[in-house]
């Protein structure tokens, strides 16, 4: 379940050496914006050494790799098939790019016999990307979106507000998009750390439309969006009851039935199912 | 003079600044010297043991950095040394 994703600057050893206390669902460890260009060695490196040092478990390891046409990016890669990570979350993502990407690992996966299949999270941040979103949710190794509502504001030339209008579009289309391949819908930070309320405003809303969960900037941030994106009790129970009335149906081959009153069809079901499927995870 | 720095001066991490020199040297600054003086020393010689560097003088301004953060941050100096050579 990818709930909350924390960003962390990936050259201060102060945070890092936090990171296994945060209940968020991801660790994304920043090697783009959060580093200025003179120091992207010095993160790599202080990375590498974090890496040997702390065996982080029961959370996904995603690093933000530098944008793909940068200088920096080769030396991003090459370092990442020795780091222990799930996921490259990568910015100003496009499609062919990331095609491109998909290949680069497969050889460099099959090179140093790196076991494990590294997935992808693009950024959605750029108006031109919002017109292939869905191809870019189609690729293979590609497990969730990620909207970048302040670099799509930058963008689009347009102030970035806390009611979200002007990004209100590319939540959706970035939704459609992760939901129609079955993939996560990651929602943009809310970047006001001292504005609590408006974090769990934001947050709801971005449910409400159907994003799969928000990232962070900041710790403090990491509780309130768990317990907005997750299952509420009465869901979870919900839930039960709707699978358990389904198998009792199955038994005494009725076709339809009802729970708590209201008719129970396929879609209501499915639903249920991706509930408690969501929950185990 | 031929050196190069890597680190901050921040909580939790260090600066260290490495020189070409004629023999080994290592100058330790750290606000946890008396407790783990040795051990900063240890991980110094460590690394540069395994990356058998001899000549150079090390100096490390330590701000309660754990060993880690000393590991990474003499790689990133003695390599950035290599470049300004």
């Amino acid at each position: 379940m990818r709930r909350s994703l924390l960003f962390i600057p990936a050259n201060s050893p102060a945070m890092l050496q936090n990171a296994d206390i945060f209940e968020t669902d991801g660790l994304i460890f920043d090697l783009e914006d959060a580093i200025s260009l003179m120091e992207k060695d010095a993160a790599r490196d202080l990375l590498s050494e974090y890496f040997e040092s702390y065996k982080l478990e029961g959370v996904e390891l995603i690093i933000r790799m530098n944008q793909l046409d940068s200088i920096y990016a080769d030396d991003d890669l090459k370092r990442a098939l020795s780091w222990p990570i799930d996921s490259i979350m990568v910015p100003k993502a496009r499609y062919q790019d990331l095609v491109q990407l998909e290949e680069k690992l497969e050889k460099l996966e099959k090179k140093t016999k790196w076991e494990k299949k590294i997935m992808l999270i693009p950024i959605i941040e750029q108006a031109i990307a919002l017109f292939e979103v869905d191809k870019i949710a189609s690729l293979d190794r590609v497990s969730a979106l990620l909207l970048g509502g302040e670099d799509l504001a930058t963008n689009l030339e347009v102030e970035r507000t806390k009611d979200a209008e002007e990004i209100l579009l590319a939540r959706q289309l970035v939704i459609y998009a992760a939901k129609a391949y079955s993939k996560d819908a990651i929602d943009t930070p809310f970047t006001d750390v001292s504005d609590k309320e408006g974090l769990i405003q934001d947050a709801k809303h971005a449910k409400r439309l159907g994003m799969s969960g928000k990232s962070c900037i900041h710790p403090i941030q990491i509780d309130d969006i768990n317990t907005i994106f997750s299952p509420t009790e009465k869901e979870i129970a919900y839930a039960h009851r709707v699978i358990e009335a389904e198998k009792e149906a199955l038994l005494n081959h009725k076709g339809v039935f009802s729970v708590d009153g209201k008719m129970v069809d396929k879609p209501i079901i499915e639903r249920a199912k991706k509930l408690l499927e969501k929950v185990k995870s | 003079m031929i050196y190069a720095t890597a680190g901050t001066l921040e909580s939790n991490d260090c600066m260290i600044t490495v020189t070409q020199h004629d023999q080994q040297e290592i100058l330790i600054d750290s606000i946890v010297k008396e407790a783990f003086g040795d051990q900063i020393l240890a991980v110094i010689l460590d690394v540069l043991n395994q990356l058998k560097v001899k000549n150079i003088k090390v100096h490390i301004q330590d701000k309660g950095a754990l060993d880690y953060t000393i590991r990474a941050r003499l790689k990133t100096a003695l390599k950035r040394l290599e470049d300004v050579k």
